[in-house]
């Protein structure tokens, strides 16, 4: 029964060297077993190497609406970018 | 740990380890490493953030004296940056297992170290442009090279912290342009920083091959991928060109192109000076690590504040569930 049991959210390295990706989520009643659904859900074509679960309820996330004011004023900084620095072309691949 | 397993299951796992790095694979964090792997790792990496961190000394201190509000963002953003950088690799090196006080205390203890380079004050407006140019430069030949070093976390941290960097060097170079661009004085103001910060650059690759400790080890562990003298064959080759082409001249006689090599030659660098400044007589060495330990040591009230905050919400809860 899904309300007895916890929600965790699982991340998945696909290669050795790459970071762990989210991939979804499943129901567990602890780490253990959410990493077993895990690789019975997730991994079932070799997927990956290395499994990550977190409760779900252990995430804490910013809003994609909060954007404007969480994010203020990034996008004024032009200079943040290797674009901005117009070079001679000799030496443009800097 | 290693004391407690037998040494033929030791050879057995290093053989493991040698064949997965032989590969090309990434070693991650929770593989089994030699002990003298882990301990090469922490030297490198938090060497490598106390860098990013002690660098921001000498571009800081321009901040406030940058001659326009734009040039003032830029190098704002720039400083931001070294201490996201020191941060990332902080954060590689506790994936090893040591703490950040650790490393902040061995930086404190003088026991650790950081990029000589940073020993060296900024006079002038221009030495913000030879900086950018020349040692964001061949911070970036040594870190592209290290986008493949062997341990993952390292090797992601790179290739971030690579992506940021790129607009380090050009806002460095664009400088130095602009100053040769100018008046006399600016023309010779540009041409000073860089004959002050040629020969500390080349020096931030390091001693020669044959005289680099820790170098051949590296190497077969992948944690180096291209030598000190291969990596400052590089840089010198880049920055020729660089300099020609706004009227700089690199302050080496001996500096001549080789056809037969398809390298520039270039002349010795003062390994007196190198180890002077190594070893903790550089121009501003003292200044820089005291000021590194006096700004920590007024940030106590910070940590101590987060901890109160920590502790009272956690007696709240505690009264809140009794």
């Amino acid at each position: 029964m899904s309300e007895h049991m916890k929600l965790y959210e699982v991340f998945i390295r696909s290669r050795r060297g790459l970071d762990h990706k989210h991939v979804g989520s499943l129901h567990a009643e602890d780490p253990q077993q959410a990493l077993e659904y895990a690789r019975d859900i997730y991994t079932r074509r070799s997927e990956g190497v290395s499994i990550w679960v977190v409760n779900s309820s252990d995430i804490t996330a910013s809003q994609e609406g909060d954007c404007e004011s969480f994010y203020d004023p990034h996008d004024d900084k032009p200079y943040r970018h290797a674009t901005h620095y117009q070079l001679p072309e000799a030496v443009n691949n800097m | 740990m290693s004391q407690d397993v037998p040494q033929a299951e030791l050879d057995e796992l290093e053989a493991q380890f040698q064949a997965r790095i032989d590969a090309e694979e990434k070693i991650e964090p929770k593989d089994w490493m030699p002990e003298a792997y882990r301990k090469n790792l922490v030297r490198q990496i938090s060497q490598h953030a106390h860098s990013e961190v002690i660098g921001m000394q000498p571009e800081g201190n321009w901040i406030t004296r940058a001659p326009t509000l734009h040039r003032k963002c830029i190098l704002l953003a720039k400083v931001q940056d070294e201490g996201g950088h020191g941060l990332y690799l902080y954060s590689a090196t506790e994936t090893l297992g040591t703490s950040r006080e650790e490393l902040v205390q061995a930086l404190h203890d003088g026991v650790a170290k950081y990029a000589s380079i940073f020993n060296y004050p900024a006079l002038t407006w221009a030495d913000i442009g030879a900086i950018g140019w020349l040692v964001d430069g061949a911070a970036i030949v040594n870190q592209v090279s290290l986008q493949r070093t062997s341990y993952g976390p390292y090797s992601r941290g790179m290739i971030r912290i690579c992506k940021e960097e790129s607009f380090h060097q050009r806002q460095g170079y664009h400088i130095m342009m602009t100053l040769m661009q100018g008046s006399e004085e600016q023309r010779a103001m540009a041409q000073d920083a860089l004959d002050r910060f040629w020969w500390p650059s080349m020096m931030m690759f390091g001693p020669h091959d044959a005289e680099s400790a820790h170098s051949a080890r590296s190497m077969k562990w992948k944690i180096k991928r291209q030598s000190n003298d291969e990596l400052r064959q590089k840089f010198v080759d880049q920055s020729v060109a660089q300099a020609e082409e706004i009227g700089l001249k690199i302050p080496d006689p001996e500096l001549k192109w080789n056809e037969e090599r398809g390298h520039y030659d270039f002349g010795e660098i003062d390994w007196e000076e190198f180890s002077r400044v190594v070893s903790g007589n550089g121009p501003c060495n003292r200044q820089r690590l005291q000021h590194h330990i006096r700004v920590h040591e007024e940030g106590q009230w910070v940590r101590d504040a987060i901890a109160a905050h920590e502790e009272k919400k956690r007696q709240r809860a505690g009264k809140a569930a009794a």
